[in-house]
């Protein structure tokens, strides 16, 4: 096999299981799954600009609110049903990415994770202005028969999780398509050495903003995904903290790899989810985890992988 | 109230906010500028600061002012100290790589605030301010009898709010003349120059970082002490300053301690000044767009060169 | 989580308890359990804010839900069943709070999930309890539940909600401390609520809001915006949330300096605060709202009595065992109430399983009167089975002399206002 079938098998394989697992999990962990596919996808956004692009964003919350809010919004004020309001959240994050994108990508470095963090925070902020409209951070509900599509009520436990799968598996399949293509090889070498890249001809700024963009945009169908699939849009999910997350998830997985969004939110969501179950402390075993992490796994877990034994995952 | 003496209240609450950041942001500006790394658990070591000022101050009785001036002393030690020795045991293992030190320092604030909540608790404590006196305040106006002198309605300031503008202002020339003028100071230099040159001349690198760590993080745990109390100590206090600081230093001109502090009080008194002309919240946003944008016309920063970038 | 800790130190207490109340009642506890043909226990999922902006609530939600456990527990438990309760932490976050109820419903295979105070994480969690068709009383004091967003699993039977509070205060503001307002409140949906149902309550008796001054969430310093206060205000209305409250009030203080307008404030404000912390001798003389007086009145009912013995709380509001630890008297009842409901509500239904879950929903829907008692500490109550939402009487305090005192207790009806939803036309 070569590596690139191989690695396609690698990836169809994991969507095939993930579907037969729809059958087979306990209604706990078949809850849980769908929502950490939904989260792996704002994952798979982010890794875009940071694993692919070494972009350090630390205001992606903005992106996925753009995308629940533009999903949410419209259902609430202009009574859309939900295919709409998806193809509105996804457009929002779009739009607001192009924004962020040519007006961030002038700086680099530390300056650009506080200009993402600046502008994140503004749309939180902005969020609460227009609490009249988004109800602030109380947030609001989307009811449950407003989550019916083409007769689909997919606040049914599996026509979520398929819902889910099928957001996932189709951003994970893009940015395979994406790291394999020209485009995404031109990232990954900006990643490396932007002077280098800048030097061969390539135009560095469009490329990055094309990186942000699809980043964005990704990540918004999440926050689009998530606020349809589970019925509720509000504030939190702007806060600086939900920006971090995925940030986090990435890390642990294996920054610049294609399986470690979906591995390190697993990991993450089932190692709180578990080690609340022994103490309160639970952030502090994430806190732990992540200083050991950097200490002896700096690539993340896939990235790990790779050196280690896989030499071929994208 | 009017437009003139509401606007002198607001610049004197914006100094006081100036002034405090600084402190704090003067801090990460150092850590930065010698160690070329983010602390992203900067605010969780302010928020220390405040902590161990109310365990202090409620521990030594008597007038206020003796909890209050033991506190200025031991909690920046303490949490300098904790600091070094996080540097240490932490940054110095994964060789204060930039993007794994970000994760590193997460992991330290989550660590920070989970073990202040489960010791400390969730409540906001107060620290009795040394002295506190209300200070009414006098405007101008040129009336019917010509130049009048009168006392506007709100228009104060406390003792406390003016010690704490002066208090900073000294530990930050204290700062300074420790940069320019004394020995450890000459050494910090030469390491944010050229680590690896100085590592060569004989300066003993790691334990400078360790201690330029330290400092960086007492600085913070000072500028607590100063502001506990007008402002409670609470274990989620640390994500304003972190991020307050954060902007401060980058318009500032990374590592460029002068531009960190014009950038305080630019941003402090912009706070305060801000919120004369809009609602509340408008004002934020506005503040917080302005900061980006300076940031993204200037992405050097208003005071930095372009070799900083 | 199931916080396998404290749920076995529950366990043990219960097992303590079992000792105890077998030397009270005539039939030893395990016996009638055992003839109640079944030993395993009813199971009430608590979401609790452990951790996050709502810990300091979150700790005494959890005393005060523990102490109603084990006096249910005392007295015979539900349906001669045991009470236990599993608890799980949400961050005081919506994302988490919904995790959690599922966890309730899929994992722990709860029969109510119960006890959420923070808005944001209930209108988060409700439509996964819906969905999960697993019962969900909430002690939030939201507007939430009775405006129709959520849903007919979704109840809130022991604390009263922010439009009847607010709306209760309006007689007496108007009445005696002044027509014109000035409100401050947080721009949240909460400060908003405040906003909006204080205005056109106040109008109704004649009065009118001068200034709202919407502070920002994270502020930390307020003195800054206090020059927006009209001159001609006559009240000022407070409802700050959030640690920074403290900073709040005493800048308040200095602001005004010895020339003062009346201030009237809803204790949410200083909950878990002493009144006596430095800095708020200022409020020396203003009046709060409190859900539940903190400070033992001089008309104290053997009830209230009873309710602060059993949660370990003493006259002046604080824990028993810590002074300084105060609690978060005007809200917490809800839990103690709610859980004494959730008994009553599975008893009028001949609750039996999770299979009897809508019954326990109409049994409650079905109740109406609440009378003052041992189950209802913080007074007599009124629930309305469409609305989902409870009715109650509200109470004004006074600062004097480091206390609050009681100053007016205002009637169930002034809490009154027209049905925005009828839940009960909802199938399950």
């Amino acid at each position: 096999m070569t590596d690139m079938t191989k690695s396609l098998s690698l990836h169809l394989g994991l969507i095939a299981l993930l579907l037969s697992l729809n059958w087979l999990l306990p209604s706990y962990h078949h809850g849980n799954l769908a929502r950490i596919m939904v989260l792996a996808i704002y994952a798979i956004g982010y890794n875009v600009a940071f694993g692919y692009t070494g972009l350090l964003s630390l205001g992606h919350a903005m992106f996925f609110a753009a995308g629940m809010y533009g999903m949410a919004l419209t259902v609430r004020h202009l009574g859309w049903s939900p295919a709409p309001a998806l193809i509105a959240g996804i457009l929002s994050g779009f739009v607001l990415s192009v924004i962020v994108g040519l007006l961030a990508l002038r700086t680099s470095g530390v300056a650009f994770m506080i200009v993402t963090l600046m502008f994140a925070q503004s749309v939180f902020l902005i969020i609460l202005y227009f609490t009249e409209y988004t109800r602030g951070d109380e947030g609001f509900v989307i009811q449950q028969a407003q989550r019916v599509m083409g007769g689909i009520d997919l606040s049914e436990a599996h026509n979520r999780y398929l819902a889910a799968l099928l957001g996932f598996g189709v951003c994970l399949m893009l940015t395979w398509f994406l790291v394999g293509h020209p485009f995404g090889k031109t990232l990954i070498a900006i990643r490396e050495n932007e002077e280098r890249a800048r030097m061969l001809g390539y135009n560095v700024y469009l490329h990055k903003l094309g990186a942000v963009v699809i980043s964005g945009t990704i990540s918004a169908t999440a926050g689009a995904l998530y606020g349809l699939l589970f019925g509720y849009a509000g504030a939190t999910f702007a806060t600086v903290q939900y920006s971090i997350f995925p940030l986090l998830w990435v890390l642990l997985g294996g920054a610049g790899t294609l399986l470690g969004p979906f591995v390190g939110t697993l990991f993450m969501f089932y190692l709180i989810d578990f080690t609340s179950e022994i103490t309160t402390a639970y952030m502090l075993v994430a806190g732990v985890a992540l200083v050991l992490l950097t200490l002896f796994a700096p690539q993340g877990f896939m990235g790990e992988l790779r050196k280690r034994a896989l030499g071929w995952l994208p | 109230m009017e437009f003139g003496p509401y606007l002198l209240l607001a610049s004197m609450e914006g100094a006081v906010t100036a002034a405090v950041l600084a402190l704090t942001a003067v801090g990460l500006s150092l850590v930065f500028g010698v160690m070329r790394v983010v602390n992203v658990a900067h605010g969780e070591f302010f928020m220390l600061g405040a902590v161990i000022a109310w365990y202090v101050a409620s521990t030594v009785g008597g007038h206020p002012a003796l909890g209050f001036v033991a506190a200025m002393i031991i909690a920046p030690l303490f949490v300098g100290g904790l600091a070094a020795l996080a540097d240490m045991v932490f940054l110095k293992r994964i060789a204060y790589d930039p993007e794994r030190t970000i994760v590193a320092t997460i992991g330290l604030l989550y660590i920070i605030q989970q073990v202040t909540l489960m010791t400390y608790g969730p409540d906001a404590r107060p620290v009795v301010p040394p002295f506190n006196t209300r200070l009414a305040l006098p405007w101008f106006e040129f009336g019917e009898n010509g130049f009048e002198i009168y006392w506007p309605w709100g228009l104060s300031i406390t003792s406390y709010k003016l010690f704490v503008i002066v208090a900073a202002g000294v530990i930050l020339l204290g700062v300074w003349g420790m940069m320019t003028r004394s020995k450890i100071g000459l050494i910090m230099r030469a390491t944010q120059l050229d680590g690896e040159m100085a590592q060569a001349f004989g300066i003993p690198v790691e334990r400078v970082y360790a201690m330029v760590f330290g400092i960086g993080c007492g600085l913070a745990a000072m500028a607590a002490v100063l502001i506990v109390p007008i402002q409670q100590a609470h274990y989620l206090m640390g994500g304003d300053p972190l991020l307050l600081s954060f902007i401060v230093v980058i318009i500032g001109g990374l590592g460029s301690l002068p531009g960190t502090v014009i950038a305080a009080l630019l941003i402090g008194m912009s706070d305060g000044i801000i919120s004369v002309f809009f609602t509340p919240t408008l004002a934020k946003i506005l503040a917080t767009l302005a900061v980006a944008l300076v940031l993204v016309f200037r992405p050097q920063g208003l005071f930095g060169t372009r070799e900083h970038d | 989580m199931t916080n396998d800790k404290v749920f076995s130190k529950s366990r043990r207490n219960a097992l303590k308890t079992l000792g105890l109340g077998a030397a009270a009642t005539t039939l030893p506890l395990w016996a009638r359990y055992a003839q109640a043909g079944t030993a395993e226990p009813i199971k009430v999922g608590f979401q609790a804010h452990k951790t996050g902006i709502g810990a300091a609530y979150g700790r005494w939600y959890e005393r005060t839900t523990m102490a109603a456990a084990k006096k249910i527990n005392d007295e015979g438990g539900i349906n001669g069943r045991a009470l236990e309760i599993v608890i799980e932490d949400d961050g005081t976050d919506p994302k988490r709070g919904a995790e959690v109820v599922e966890k309730f419903a899929t994992r722990h295979n709860v029969d109510v999930g119960f006890g959420t105070l923070f808005s944001h994480v209930v209108i988060g969690s409700a439509p996964r309890a819906g969905e999960l068709k697993l019962p969900y009383f909430v002690v939030s004091e939201g507007h939430h539940v009775a405006s129709g967003m959520l849903n007919r699993h979704t109840l809130q039977p022991c604390i009263t909600d922010v439009k009847s509070q607010v709306a209760a205060m309006a007689p007496f503001v108007a009445n005696n401390l002044g027509k014109k307002v000035t409100m401050i409140f947080p721009d949240f949906a909460f400060g908003h609520d405040h906003r909006d149902f204080f205005s056109a309550a106040i109008e109704a008796q004649g009065g009118e809001v001068v200034a709202k001054i919407a502070i920002p969430p994270t502020e930390s310093s307020f003195t800054k915006y206090f020059p927006k206060i009209p001159r001609n205000t006559d009240v000022i209305y407070h409802v700050m949330v959030g640690p920074a409250v403290l900073t709040f009030v005493k800048e308040m203080g200095e602001f005004f300096g010895p020339s003062r307008p009346e201030i009237f404030g809803f204790i949410d404000s200083l909950e878990a605060v002493d009144i006596n912390s430095p800095g708020l001798e200022f409020l020396e003389g203003t009046y709060f709202w409190e859900g539940h007086p903190r400070y033992a009145q001089a008309n104290q009912t053997e009830y209230d009595k009873a309710y602060r013995a059993g949660v370990g709380v003493d006259n002046t509001g604080a824990s028993i065992s810590d002074s300084k630890d105060i609690a978060t008297y005007a809200h917490m009842f809800g839990c103690w109430e709610t859980l004494h409901t959730i008994k009553a509500g599975m008893e009028a239904a001949g609750y039996q399983s999770t299979a009897d879950r809508s019954k326990l929903i109409e049994a409650v829907e079905a109740m109406t009167d609440m009378p003052e008692g041992f189950a209802h500490p913080q007074g007599a109550k009124l629930f309305n089975g469409k609305t989902h939402q409870v009715f109650g009487h509200q109470y004004i305090t006074k600062v004097s002399g480091g206390r609050l005192n009681l100053a007016h207790t205002t009637s169930i009806e002034d809490t009154f206002y027209p049905d925005e939803v009828d839940y009960t036309k909802q199938s399950f």
